[in-house]
């Protein structure tokens, strides 16, 4: 994919460019808000990072709202070291698709940024997903796997439908707590852990193979046993 | 050296200093010298006041008494005149001088070619003749005295003179002149000393103030302004200014404390994820020990993060800043939720959660902020609850506003804690072996105050029952402005 990162920290833009690019993805990056806009509107990009205070009088939002003024629509992830509430929804309202706070992992950036492409795909309505044996039916609500139905509560298949719908890439904690229960808070303990070890009880544990897989220092990712 | 260039220098030296001593334009605008002229010229008007009624009512009242002496004899003569001719007035001046024992009276009748025919004066005085009323110096018996006198052309050519010697009264009125222009000269004198004596009393009484203010900018928030005691204006405002030291000395402190927290707090991790890195870069031998060593030190300094971005959080929420955001909204729904998500964690803990929210709780405030709070709440329940306890989440929405309770059954806060809990990392004995900031309550705290609400905490018998006593919807016009 190809990805333009616009920040002007020498340090972070170039550990998220060497990140980005060893994930295997085409990376651009312009130091300044000025360029950043020209490379954003004049070159097709997959997904843009886009930090929020930059040098050369065009600041994030401003590049954000002039692009979506011309109809582009390349999703974008700020990262930002404006971390407040009013902040974030700022950020989202001139058209931002996520927003992430400084100091950041990096492996939380690339999970965003790769759940942002593929959101930006428009597949159009889906009715039904499937991973590996795993079926899930969104309209009758229904869940099997190898022909064998599981019965689940009605947050664990949404649990279950989101990491279906984010299927072979990770998924962070904190993109769950967001997706799943709307959640834009911290939690001290480990709630997630513990709900996505109960969804594996279900739906791993009476099979000879495992679907979902615990990331070390990021997350989960679904996805079938390769062959 | 000439005299006289001596004299005209030494008048130099003095004018120069007179001009020296002259204040200048800056002194006048001073409160103290402003006071102590208001002072000055308020003693000299009451002077001057007095004065003039005394000279009015003592000098005035012999001018007048003489004036109706006079009127009285020339009455007394018009009569006789009526009465007798020039006979009957000659007889009666006789009469009166007769009996006049003070030796004041003067008469004098004189016929057409100016002849004494009556009175004790020897001769007409040259006095002209057109006036009515004058005064006069005569040469009599006992010296030269001054008298007042009155002038009548009677019928047929005679001329009369009435008049008193007022040689008496006219040194009484020099005395009294004499003691009023010294009283004026005292005045003068008390009026100048009592300006200074009001100048230097306003400047001490400010001085205090004025000293303890700078003492205070200087950095030392110790002093205070005296207070006398006597329950005067002016002690009024020493105690107010006093009040209001005392406020910010514990705003300080309180800003003191929560830095010497953050500065302490932070600095443990941030030594933990150092010394990792120092011994892994010391002493690492291979690359799995480096990574290991790494990955735990990031953690830390996630940790720091963490602890930054609540007191961030807090801060935010504290400011009011959010409260443009507000909205009402059904909790009930929003409480389920939380209870759904830590249901698990408090089975995996060996706990029970049980909920009792009642079907309908109508909020004024924002969601988020509030399902943090009770996320904090419900955190702290699990963690210090013992296995096999029992959590419980209720909510009701009663007359007096909306309870949300969280009650554990774990060690609760002794109830000396109590108060200090909900302040920035606070840690109980009880809770510092546990994980945790410190953080949590405060923030609690910080989004019932800005919902206009309270946080309780109280005995659970045995445990900790903390409750979130918000208003309701009704009430939102009672919330402090943001």
């Amino acid at each position: 994919m190809r990805i333009l990162v616009v920040e002007d920290d020498k340090d972070v833009a170039g550990f998220v460019v060497k990140g980005l690019r060893e994930a295997g993805h085409v990376v651009e990056h312009a130091d300044n808000g000025r360029d950043g806009l020209f490379l954003a509107a004049s070159e097709g990009f997959d997904a843009i990072v886009l930090d929020r205070m930059l040098p050369g009088g065009v600041d994030g939002l401003r590049l954000l709202e002039t692009l979506r003024s011309q109809g582009n629509t390349t999703p974008v992830l700020f990262l930002s070291a404006m971390a407040q509430v009013d902040d974030r929804v700022r950020g989202l309202k001139a058209g931002g698709d996520d927003y992430m706070t400084k100091p950041f992992a990096f492996a939380e950036l690339l999970a965003r940024v790769e759940a942002l492409t593929r959101r930006g795909k428009g597949e159009g309505p889906v009715t039904k997903l499937v991973v590996g044996d795993l079926e899930m039916d969104l309209l009758s609500r229904g869940v099997k796997r190898a022909g064998q139905k599981i019965d689940l509560q009605p947050r664990e298949f949404r649990l279950l439908e989101f990491l279906m719908r984010h299927a072979g890439q990770v998924v962070t904690r904190t993109m769950l707590l967001e997706g799943v229960w709307d959640y834009h808070f911290d939690p001290q303990t480990n709630v997630i852990d513990v709900h996505v070890s109960r969804l594996r009880q279900k739906v791993d544990k009476p099979f000879p193979s495992s679907l979902i897989h615990t990331v070390r220092n990021a997350g989960y990712m679904l996805r079938a046993e390769a062959p | 050296m000439d005299p006289g260039l001596r004299r005209r220098r030494a008048r130099g030296r003095f004018l120069a200093r007179l001009l020296d001593m002259l204040p200048s334009e800056r002194v006048f605008h001073s409160a103290d010298v402003r006071f102590g002229l208001i002072y000055a010229a308020l003693f000299g008007i009451s002077a001057a006041a007095l004065a003039a009624f005394v000279w009015w009512s003592t000098a005035g009242l012999l001018l007048r008494q003489t004036e109706a002496a006079i009127d009285a004899d020339v009455l007394g003569l018009t009569e006789r005149y009526n009465e007798g001719g020039t006979a009957a007035v000659r007889d009666t001046i006789q009469q009166r001088l007769a009996a006049n024992l003070d030796d004041d009276a003067i008469y004098m009748l004189v016929d057409p070619a100016f002849r004494p025919i009556a009175g004790n004066l020897d001769r007409w005085p040259s006095v002209p003749l057109d006036d009515d009323a004058f005064d006069l110096e005569i040469r009599r018996a006992r010296g030269l005295s001054k008298v007042r006198v009155r002038h009548f052309d009677l019928p047929g050519g005679y001329q009369l003179l009435v008049g008193r010697d007022v040689e008496v009264r006219g040194q009484l009125r020099g005395m009294l002149q004499n003691a009023l222009l010294w009283a004026a000269f005292i005045a003068v004198l008390l009026g100048t000393v009592g300006a200074w004596a009001v100048r230097g009393l306003f400047r001490a009484t400010l001085a205090e103030i004025s000293a303890t203010a700078m003492a205070i900018s200087a950095g030392d928030l110790t002093r205070r302004v005296r207070v006398t005691g006597q329950g005067e204006e002016f002690d009024l405002l020493a105690e107010t200014i006093n009040d209001m030291l005392d406020r910010i000395s514990r705003l300080m402190d309180g800003v003191r404390q929560v830095s010497n927290a953050i500065a302490h707090d932070l600095r443990t991790p941030i030594t933990r994820a150092r010394t990792r890195l120092e011994d892994a870069a010391l002493h690492a031998t291979c690359e799995a020990d480096l990574r290991a060593a790494i990955e735990r030190a990031t953690a830390d300094l996630d940790g720091v993060v963490s602890v930054f971005q609540a007191l961030l959080r807090i801060a935010e929420i504290e400011a009011g800043a959010r409260r443009s955001a507000f909205v009402p909204f059904d909790a009930a729904p929003v409480l389920a939720d939380l209870a759904d998500l830590y249901c698990a964690v408090a089975e995996d803990g060996g706990l029970v959660l049980e909920t009792d929210i009642a079907p309908e709780v109508q909020l004024f405030g924002d969601r988020e902020m509030i399902q943090q709070a009770v996320a904090n709440l419900l955190d702290n329940a699990i963690k210090f609850s013992p296995p096999g306890g029992v959590v419980r989440l209720a909510a009701r929405q009663g007359p007096a506003g909306i309870e949300i309770g969280v009650a554990d059954q774990g060690a609760g806060i002794p109830k000396a804690d109590r108060a200090r809990a909900t302040q920035r990392f606070f840690r109980g004995e009880t809770a510092r072996s546990t994980p945790g900031s410190g953080l949590g309550l405060a923030l609690v705290q910080a989004v019932a105050t800005l919902h206009g609400g309270a946080l309780a905490l109280e005995d659970n018998d045995p445990g900790l029952r903390a409750v979130l006593r918000l208003p309701v919807q009704a009430e939102r016009a009672a919330l402090p402005p943001a």
